[in-house]
């Protein structure tokens, strides 16, 4: 039976490149994306639906902002930390923000080793990934904490526009949660890993493919995408 | 090392679509996003306003965006049939923005007018 879903894309030789090369790839009547097996298009294509949904979210965010005539609270004192005598304004989410480039970091070289075939580098950097990712998490919950004992609620709030907390906790705790998920699967993925699974090929629970490191880079997809929507996140929610 | 890729001109890397490539190139840009970072933090640290800090905003946060999906998302090296797919779809959200801008400052301007008490 010729395996038409294998990962392997065939591929001749030599394939157009730019734009002759993208009319060739559509136009040639097979799949689409030559070269590119169906783990990592498939993230994609989930990972373009998930932008949308973002994307949605911080378009509400603004309608509300631009449509409120009560004043919005200004993000740089409602996030700021007292340290001593020095107020700093938006640290936490700074180092938030550190934390998760950091963990996007150490998720690339757990990619590069994973392709290199070294195991044990590739389960480290994926935990350290996942460890990282908790520490944005706990940051993330005593941000939220603090905010609540502030009198901050979904349908109110004492700094200004009652639209605040609700935007607040629906981005960020969406956020949060695709953070949560991702720590997870790394761990998941790092147990496999260190277990060998896709040294020897074998097949995945829920797939019944067999695993291969390609799947490391397409765990590396999700939580770069992650880290991407923190960058708007910042820039427009905590930064404006 | 290996670097299995040609050049970067949406060049296909191997027969495999591995995505390998030396090391060199994530250490940079992973201190860039460092680099910009910082950047974004200052705008507010320094307490800069108005349509300045919008563009400073706007900007470190385009470049930072780039970076990581073009170098850590490794979508420089795939193929363009998968980069237009995945990056031309977003632009039906800015259109969404310039609608939803519209609305909201007919929206504020109704409430203005209605809470005016006229």
């Amino acid at each position: 039976m010729t395996d038409t879903s294998s990962n392997m894309a065939s591929k001749p030789a030599s394939r157009p490149v730019g734009l002759p090369g993208l009319i060739d790839d559509w136009s040639s009547d097979q799949r689409a994306f030559k070269g590119v097996g169906w783990r990592k298009s498939m993230m994609w294509i989930f990972l373009l639906s998930d932008t949308f949904i973002f994307s949605i979210f911080l378009l509400s965010y603004m309608t509300a902002r631009m449509s409120t005539k009560v004043g919005w609270p200004n993000a740089s004192e409602v996030f700021s930390l007292h340290i001593g005598n020095t107020n700093f304004p938006l640290l936490l989410i700074a180092i938030m923000t550190f934390v998760l480039i950091s963990s996007s970091g150490t998720m690339v070289l757990a990619v590069n080793y994973g392709y290199r075939k070294d195991r044990k580098l590739t389960a480290l950097m994926l935990i350290v990934t996942a460890v990282l990712g908790a520490t944005f998490v706990g940051m993330q919950v005593f941000e939220w904490s603090k905010l609540i004992s502030e009198g901050v609620r979904p349908w109110g709030n004492p700094m200004g526009a009652p639209q605040f907390g609700g935007i607040f906790f629906m981005i960020t705790g969406f956020h949060g949660t695709h953070v949560s998920i991702g720590v997870i699967f790394l761990l998941v993925m790092a147990h496999k890993v260190w277990r060998g699974d896709y040294d020897i090929q074998s097949r995945g629970f829920f797939t019944s493919r067999k695993g291969e490191y390609e799947c490391v880079e397409v765990m590396g997809l999700y939580w770069h995408f992650v880290d991407l929507v923190w960058v708007f996140i910042f820039a427009f929610f905590y930064l404006w | 090392m290996v670097g299995s890729h040609s050049s970067g001109n949406g060049a296909a890397v191997s027969d495999t679509g591995h995505q390998e490539h030396p090391l060199k190139e994530y250490f940079v840009v992973w201190g860039w996003l460092f680099i910009l970072s910082a950047c974004s933090y200052a705008i507010d640290f320094i307490g800069v306003q108005g349509y300045l800090r919008w563009t400073l905003i706007l900007f470190f946060m385009t470049v930072k965006a780039g970076l990581i999906v073009a170098v850590f998302m490794h979508l420089k090296w795939e193929r363009l049939s998968l980069s237009y797919a995945i990056l031309l779809p977003p632009i039906a959200v800015l259109v969404f923005v310039a609608i939803m801008m519209i609305e909201s400052d007919y929206t504020v301007l109704t409430r203005i007018n209605f809470f005016s008490g006229v």
